[in-house]
């Protein structure tokens, strides 16, 4: 897929072997997983280039994801704040909602190129464990979700999305029970199901080659993106702009134009209620380099090495860590990170409803919020592409919350 | 290299019996209770003993380690004052080999050559970093190993031959054997299995080897000691400073039904 040059040479040529971005990513795991580790490795090596693979990927992304997601020119929004040239990458069209089914898609079929008969995923907001139920039902394999009790409580909607489609979801009650438990969960199940069970990683973090394989199935986005744009404008746009929580959907995006020098890249992190309040889940704006799931990055902690934990709005974005990838593009000075608070997300949400007729996730309303302050500061031929990655059903309940009203 | 594992295992080998490996986690469930139980252990009858460095995230440990660090950090538990403990332990007892067990990112904030240079001068003997396979040596590993302080890695049931031979490059001290595929402090192995194993990685290694995970009686200590040179209780040990607390015991109370259960088991090997 990927060109093999020297990382100096190109932003898109890590990791290295060893899963490493820079001093980023790694294998920082136990030796208990290491066995599973290294054969999840051997096999995406072997079947990341390999024809048949590839096309049952393609198929499905088309047939049954809805793939390719429109490049949506967002004409209100446009006029409405009288700048740069707003387009969305419409990828809460796809089934499920959400980006996260490329992902889930991807590695499914892996697994059973594995002959692993059992899946088990960790979620937060539910998004990815929708995704990774929904194709668990699609190829008939049994599947265990780990949700932090606190997350449950707040996304039950999607709780009783994955029971529908069969899947089991474990409450983790251990830690601070949200996303980083349901992982520590998620991993302790694996090493105590060597034989039978593949583990979906939600999003571009974890131990090597998670974070290149998430990157390559979410980079469809930005591969579409940049033909579409072609088409319409016939140039690249000059501002990209997603959201992060662990940094999928806005790798996908971003990572096939990260040699252009022409477009600038903008990564939106939840910044809850205030960077200095201490309560928002900005693992770059905030935080320091560590080690947790498996690889070195950036993460919310104290002077002692203890996780803190993250707060947003937006179950989605509410993760202490942040993709290797990222942080390695951060120290680069490739990407620039900005947060967004919570009360600037809702408020994107509601212009978002009224103006295009689109409920988005919460998600992307952060990415949203920056497109809101950057667009009428740019002139009308200027270009800017936002990943739409999520759709808002799901948080119609937290939004009518926040905004006083009592459904 | 410091010298007390050893000694300690040549002692052993000479009593003719299997050493007693105890795991408590470093300020569980307050400083000043988890200090008196670390200074009876060796009188209880541990022959070696390991110290869990508190990590709010700890992966590869069952329900009964993550609460016992959780109640650690609840009251306080630092890495200066896991070394501090460690420090008071050594001016009563030189003899006792000490290891500190724990996950890396800790250790990586604190600095990695500040924190071996500390282990080294208040006298810990070895490490063990959960989280640092052989792949990622470049760490803490190799410095370690230089500063003269054990690197002790971990062997499991899912290791094939070649495995074990990159996890024994850059071990010493010795081999910790994971007698389960999965958590601390969940099921208990099958013991023929288990013998075999052991058997097998006798055959790559000169290394005294280590049995644990999910060990909790006599009769399973009494069990592995006939053919591993050393057993390692944790979870069972922890689980009875949980129960302690529940009765809400006093400070000394709690100490001594760990150091009666600690002789109960070390009582299998003699
Ligand atoms: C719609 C949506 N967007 C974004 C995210 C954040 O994840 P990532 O940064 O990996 O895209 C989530 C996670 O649940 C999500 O559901």
């Amino acid at each position: 897929m990927n060109p093999v040059v020297p990382i100096t040479d190109s932003y898109r040529s890590g990791p290295d072997d060893s899963g490493h971005f820079g001093i980023f990513g790694g294998r920082f795991v136990a030796e208990t997983l290491m066995p599973l580790i290294l054969e999840v490795n051997q096999a995406w090596q072997q079947y990341r280039n390999d024809e048949n693979y590839l096309a049952d990927i393609k198929y499905y992304a088309e047939h049954y994801v809805g793939r390719p997601s429109p490049l949506y020119f967002a004409k209100r929004l446009t006029e409405h704040l009288d700048g740069a040239k707003i387009y969305f990458k419409r990828d809460e069209l796809n089934h499920t909602g959400s980006h996260k089914i490329n992902n889930t898609l991807g590695q499914i079929l892996l697994a059973r190129r594995m002959k692993k008969h059992r899946i088990i995923a960790e979620t937060g907001a539910g998004q990815h464990g929708v995704a990774a139920a929904t194709v668990c039902a699609l190829f008939d394999l049994p599947c265990v979700v780990y949700m932090g009790e606190t997350d449950i409580e707040r996304q039950a909607p999607n709780v009783f999305r994955m029971k529908l489609l069969g899947t089991e979801v474990v409450p983790v009650t251990s830690g601070t029970a949200t996303l980083k438990d349901a992982m520590n969960e998620a991993l302790r199940d694996w090493v105590a199901n060597v034989e039978d069970t593949f583990y979906i990683i939600g999003t571009c973090a974890g131990p090597h080659p998670y974070p290149e394989m998430v990157r390559e199935f979410q980079s469809i986005i930005g591969r579409e993106t940049r033909d579409q744009i072609m088409q319409y404008e016939n140039r690249l746009p000059d501002v990209l702009v997603a959201c992060i929580g662990g940094g999928s959907n806005s790798i996908g995006l971003f990572h096939p134009f990260l040699d252009e020098s022409s477009v600038q890249i903008i990564g939106v992190e939840a910044g809850g209620l205030g960077i200095d309040t201490g309560q928002h889940a900005a693992s770059l704006t905030g935080g320091q380099p560590g080690v947790l799931h498996g690889n070195r990055t950036y993460l919310l902690q104290n002077a002692d090495g203890q996780i803190r934990d993250a707060y947003s709005i937006s179950a989605g974005l509410d993760y202490p860590g942040i993709g290797p990838e990222h942080s390695w593009l951060h120290e680069q000075g490739r990407i620039e990170y900005v947060s967004v608070t919570d009360q600037e997300a809702l408020e994107a949400f509601q212009v978002c409803c009224r103006t295009e007729g689109i409920i988005p996730a919460l998600e992307p309303s952060h990415a949203l919020a920056h497109v809101i302050k950057i667009a009428p500061t740019m002139s009308r031929d200027q270009i800017i592409v936002m990943n739409m990655c999520g759709r808002g059903d799901k948080d119609v309940f937290a939004v009518a919350e926040a905004l006083g009203e009592t459904l | 290299m410091t010298e007390r594992l050893e000694t300690r295992f040549e002692a052993l080998k000479k009593e003719g019996r299997a050493g007693l490996v105890t795991f408590i986690t470093a300020g569980d469930p307050n400083p000043e209770t988890s200090l008196e139980i670390l200074n009876g252990l060796p009188g209880a009858g541990a022959d070696i003993i390991e110290l869990g460095m508190p990590f709010s995230d700890p992966m590869a440990d069952g329900p009964a380690i993550q609460l016992s660090s959780q109640r650690a950090l609840n009251n306080g538990a630092s890495m200066i004052r896991t070394l501090d403990m460690v420090n008071s332990f050594r001016e009563r007892d030189d003899a006792t080999p000490i290891i500190l067990m724990g996950y890396f990112n800790p250790i990586y904030r604190y600095g990695p050559q500040r924190f071996l240079d500390d282990a080294i001068s208040i006298g810990v003997d070895g490490l063990i970093i959960v989280d640092l396979p052989p792949e990622e040596d470049d760490e803490l590993c190799h410095a370690c190993l230089t500063a003269g302080l054990n690197w002790i890695r971990l062997t499991t049931p899912a290791s094939d031959n070649n495995r074990i031979s990159s996890v024994l490059r850059n071990s010493s001290g010795f081999v910790y054997h994971v007698a389960i595929t999965g958590i601390t402090g969940t099921r208990s192995a099958e013991i023929g299995e288990l013998e075999a194993t052991v058997k097998r990685i006798r055959t790559q290694t000169s290394l005294p080897i280590a049995v644990g995970f999910g060990v909790r009686s006599q009769s399973q200590v009494r069990d592995i000691g006939r053919f591993a040179d050393a057993v390692v209780v944790g979870s069972a040990l922890v689980n009875t400073v949980k129960s302690a607390l529940e009765k809400k015991l006093t400070k000394r109370q709690i100490a001594s039904k760990v150091h009666d259960f600690v002789t109960e088991l070390a009582t299998g090997l003699r």
